[in-house]
């Protein structure tokens, strides 16, 4: 069974295409790693594929897939890390989700996340934290930490989450894999249960980057159900860049500097990653984000805001916990909700609506919608001028289990280089580039609105020449 | 800076309960991070325009066709409180007092 | 001396559109239908259910924009209006804030202030007493209303009185009922109305402080609790004690108004833009088909009644904003156009007699019908108050007018032939007082003998004859 798991999902595709693997097989040999894992990466494991046409004729070719809690499955747990969700089985599934089921790639298993994807750690979830497969007295980053864990443990081929300020790169980066997130409405959120309606965006985490291109090619495309969502121009390229000759890469000081505390052996590797572009053909120079200081501020302004209005809805009355039924009905309400939601959850739904209060929307809610503005503009500047953006994807690697739960400002920096891309929308990709002190180390890549194709080329011919080896995770 | 009264005041609006060491707890952390977030407000904004929507698409409009609704079994299945009335099934509730409504 | 005092009142309107589909799912409207039944993941506000904006909802609310004469926006967004209460799944309310669909514009002598699309709540039932909220007991909701389109109209605080308010409201609920875009029924609740009122002393300029009027969903219960308000904030005030500003609830049972909540306690919407949707931008092309769904509204009805038919300004009114009317006296303009302005006379003679809220067009009297007999009065061939007589068996029984009057023998009588100069003699010949008065120019003294003639002829005989007839035998020759 070692050779099923070593094989990348587009491999094990092939193989099931071409008769040489039986999909049931596949399905099997990670079913019962998922069902056996201890990590905590699962919350609810199937018992067997789904039934459907031949995986064999379908382009994902029968390859199982882990998708985060946070998305809708019908008839299937689906409660988004939050105890206020427990045992709730949506009675639809998110189209992403069908969309990935169709072309081929059945659920295996919904996998853990912080609760209502708020966090960086997975410590925040209801269900108990994960561990990093690397070394498990350390966190695998949030908030798609399960997923993320489960795919760089060999627990999952590949694996879906959510990225709302770094959800997927930071998670990958943590555990040693890669993570997309794509441009804005690229992918559908229906069925996504909702932190921040206006960031969040569905991505692929996967074991390298020619497997994160072919499964991000069956999620993207306009979907009926949600206003946001918009046809993306032409198909998903898969990724066959034998060098980086012509590509500008741009590395902003502001993300770069001193401001983010960036972990020496982080720069470390970043500044090896980018001689190994140059070697490559790329130019790399310093560019200017000017207002990407000021990301985090904003983000934790907008993303709350919204998450106070998108967790209004659990209130005992329609689905999920209910507690003190009994009493009158504001005390039923902030009881429940009171109960059911852990402590970030609490932290954001407060930030949050304190910052649309009235006297105060102008200051907060409106002044950081103002500075997207400013970041957005930041970066069509800078892709006048280069192709990309390069940054680490987190300035620190997996840290200990517990070591940042005191100080919720500073976890929030986590996102310090993600969240800037985030708030404008565009596509961002994190791959291995080695480790420090025997931690995977993420190199983070941002192009502009739909150049994923161009992105994940760049990513494949650094990840070549890389040579990135995660191995050691799965054992 | 965010006093206990101002705590308390949005964890009504937010409908949470909490108890005074979550009261203390959440005003000096949030009092910590908007001390830090703050600092957007000094920046030159004059002039420019909120951004709410990142992708530049308008009019996504639907036919006003009907698609297939729930059976009320599906609608009422996680219900906390089925309530049977002659009328039928309903999502029960506490009922609300005159100066709750909205 | 004391001082007068005038209310100010501006309506708030909210109206259920006669869409197919809710305003943000495919979910069919529903009526009466069983509970639950009428939901899907958007409306039941299910974690990660999207709306998406029914596009018939935008039409009808540019059409409604078009036909008051507002600002149609060149963008228009969603906010989220953040509450908490059962009936509102999401926590929200999607609704339009400071970029509304229409703004200013006019119906009749009202100026409107803005008109908005949201969607409506779920309904929340009571269990126990019959509707009443009270304390401890349960509710249960019913979320197949929830997410029903609705507009609502503000208007500015131009109406000054609760008759006017009803007129007013009248003249909107005919409009939108013309434009075809809801039912406009007040009973089963399609169209809303709470009333913002002040008061004033008579020539002031300034506005009092405001209350709010919730739940006056009848136009009784409008004129009613209007009334009620502007006497209890007179009352105040002349007692020297000032209005409070806040929020009543009408309760139609006892008349009364209680208050809901003060304003220290108004509740904080914290709105911000819907992320979930993107923005309207009425295209030309919206704008063309709306505007030509648009048919003739009531008050351009008004208009052509007075320019075309001559009919007076109020004569007019009371035909076009209750379209039923207008189209029953078009019907019978269309069947005899001789003599509109007497045949308008007899549509209120009509009502009279089919009630006040009947469709004539329902009645048993033809419009052509009514036409045959306004012409028969105009020529004399019946007297108007045999006419009267002939309608009353008309709304009875139907029929032709003409069959009728020969039936029951009520022609005119004319003078000649038909025995009408006799009765006027014996007339003359019973009150010889009053025929010496009018011998001498004494006009008014006409009056008895006239009214013996009519009380001799049960009404038959045309008044104006009778008079020339009189004046024939009695005048200065
Ligand atoms: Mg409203
Ligand atoms: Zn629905």
């Amino acid at each position: 069974m070692t050779e099923l798991i070593d094989l990348t999902a587009a491999q094990a595709a092939r193989g099931v295409q071409t008769g040489e693997i039986g999909a049931a097989e596949l399905f099997e040999a990670y079913r019962r790693r998922a069902a056996g894992e201890e990590l905590n990466a699962f919350l609810w494991v199937a018992d067997s594929p789904a039934a459907g046409g031949s995986p064999a004729d379908r382009p994902l070719g029968g390859v199982p897939l882990a998708v985060k809690d946070l998305f809708c499955t019908e008839g299937v747990p689906s409660q988004a890390g939050s105890r206020i969700l427990e045992g709730y089985r949506p009675p639809y599934t998110a189209t992403v989700v069908a969309k990935l089921t169709a072309a081929g790639a059945p659920l295996l298993g919904k996998t853990n996340q912080d609760e209502f994807a708020m966090g960086s750690s997975n410590e925040n979830s209801g269900y108990g934290a994960v561990l990093n497969p690397w070394d498990r007295g350390r966190v695998p980053g949030g908030s798609s930490g399960g997923s993320a864990a489960a795919v760089a443990a060999g627990l999952a081929p590949w694996a879906i989450g959510t990225d709302t300020g770094g959800s997927i790169r930071q998670p990958a980066a943590l555990c040693g894999i890669v993570g997309l997130k794509p441009t804005y409405g690229a992918c559908s959120r229906y069925g996504m249960i909702a932190f921040a309606s206006s960031l969040d965006q569905a991505g692929p985490l996967t074991r390298d980057v020619t497997d994160a291109a072919l499964l991000f090619r069956h999620m993207v495309g306009h979907d009926p159900c949600d206003s946001t969502s918009v046809e993306f121009p032409g198909q998903v390229a898969l990724p066959v860049a034998e060098d980086l000759r012509g590509i500008r890469l741009g590395v902003p000081e502001e993300l770069t500097g001193d401001a983010g505390g960036v972990q020496s052996g982080v720069r470390e590797s970043f500044e090896a990653t980018l001689n190994l572009a140059e070697g490559l053909g790329a130019s790399v120079e310093p560019c200017r984000l000017p207002h990407a200081p000021h990301a985090l501020s904003a983000y934790y302004l907008i993303a709350p805001a919204e998450a106070s209005a998108n967790l209004a809805r659990y209130d005992g009355v329609r689905y999920g916990l209910r507690v003190d039924g009994d009493a009158d009905l504001i005390t039923m309400y902030s009881r429940t909700r009171a109960r059911g939601f852990g402590p970030e959850v609490k932290r954001r739904i407060m930030l949050g609506t304190y910052a649309l209060s009235s006297g105060y929307y102008d200051a907060y809610y409106g002044t950081a919608q103002k500075v997207r503005t400013k970041i957005s503009e930041d970066f069509r500047v800078a892709f006048e001028q280069f192709d990309f953006i390069a940054t680490p994807t987190s300035p620190w690697t997996a840290f200990e289990l517990g070591s940042k739960t005191d100080d919720p400002l500073a976890m929030y920096f986590n996102d310090f280089c993600t969240v800037p891309m985030s708030l404008a929308g565009i596509p961002a990709i994190s791959i291995p580039s080695g480790l420090s002190e025997g931690l995977p180390v993420g190199f983070h890549l941002a192009g502009p609105a739909f150049s994923e194709s161009r992105l994940l080329d760049v990513a494949y011919a650094l990840e070549r020449a890389i040579g990135f080896d995660g191995r050691v995770a799965r054992t | 800076m965010l006093d206990r009264a101002q705590v308390l005041h949005v964890a009504r609006l937010a409908r949470l309960e909490l108890d005074d060491d979550e009261v203390q707890r959440m005003a000096a952390e949030l009092s910590h991070v908007l001390d830090h977030i703050e600092k957007i407000r000094e920046l030159d904004l004059d002039g420019v325009a909120p951004t709410s929507h990142v992708v530049d698409i308008v009019n996504r409009l639907r036919a006003d066709e009907p698609m297939p609704c729930f059976p009320p079994e599906v609608a009422l299945a996680a219900a906390p409180e089925p309530l049977r009335t002659a009328a039928g099934t309903g999502f029960g509730v506490p009922s609300p007092l005159a100066d709750e409504s909205p | 001396m004391r001082t007068e005092y005038e209310p100010v009142i501006g309506l708030e309107i909210h109206v259920q559109l006669s869409t197919r589909t809710k305003m943000f799912c495919g979910c069919e409207l529903s009526f009466g239908d069983e509970p639950n039944t009428h939901t899907c993941a958007v409306c039941l506000g299910l974690p990660g259910a999207l709306p998406v904006v029914n596009e018939r909802a935008i039409h009808f609310g540019l059409m409604i924009g078009l036909a008051f004469g507002c600002d149609i926006a060149e963008r228009s967004e969603f906010h989220r209006k953040n509450y908490f209460y059962p009936d509102l799944p999401k926590g929200y309310q999607i609704s339009q804030y400071d970029q509304p669909l229409c703004r200013g514009g006019e119906v009749g002598d009202v100026r409107i202030h803005r008109v908005h699309l949201e969607e409506d709540a779920a309904k929340l039932n009571h269990l126990g007493e019959s509707g009443r909220i009270h304390g401890s007991g349960r509710s249960w909701v019913d979320f197949n209303r929830g997410g029903t389109p609705l507009v609502e109209i503000v208007t500015e605080p131009d109406i000054r009185s609760p008759e006017h308010a009803r007129e007013w409201l009248t003249l909107l609920r005919t409009t939108l009922r013309v434009l075809g875009v809801s039912d406009v029924n007040m009973a089963e609740g399609s169209l809303r109305c709470d009333a913002n009122v002040s008061v004033r002393p008579v020539g002031s300029t300034e506005l009092g402080t405001k209350t709010e009027l919730k739940n006056l969903n009848s136009f009784r219960f409008l004129e009613r609790g209007l009334r009620a308000e502007i006497r209890r904030q007179i009352d105040l005030l002349q007692a020297g004690e000032p209005v409070v500003q806040e929020t009543l609830h009408y309760d139609p049972r006892s008349d009364r108004l209680t208050p809901l909540r003060s304003k220290e306690e108004a509740h904080d919407y914290r709105y911000f833009p819907e992320p979930d949707l993107v923005p309207v931008l009425a295209t030309e092309e919206m704008i063309a088909a709306a505007r030509a769904a648009i048919p003739e509204l009531p008050a351009d009805r008004a208009a052509r009644f007075e320019r075309e038919l001559g009919l007076s300004a109020e004569r007019a009114r009371l035909l076009a904003f209750r379209s039923e009317l207008g189209d029953y006296y078009e019907r019978a303009v269309a069947a005899d156009g001789e003599d509109p302005v007497g045949l308008a006379n007899w549509i209120p003679q009509l009502v009279e007699r089919i009630g006040p809220d009947a469709n004539p067009a329902e009645s048993s009297v033809a419009p052509e019908s009514l036409a045959t007999l306004a012409a028969m009065v105009a020529a004399k061939e019946v007297s108007r108050d045999a006419a009267r007589e002939v309608l009353t068996l008309l709304v009875r029984e139907g029929g032709d007018p003409r069959t009728i009057v020969e039936r029951e023998g009520l022609g005119a009588l004319s003078g000649e032939g038909d025995g009408l100069a006799e009765i006027v003699q014996r007339a003359i010949e019973s009150d010889p007082a009053a025929a010496a008065q009018v011998r001498s120019g004494n006009r008014k003294a006409l009056g008895p003998l006239v009214g013996y003639v009519m009380r001799e002829t049960k009404g038959r005989a045309d008044g104006g004859e009778v008079t020339r007839l009189i004046l024939e035998r009695l005048g200065p020759s």
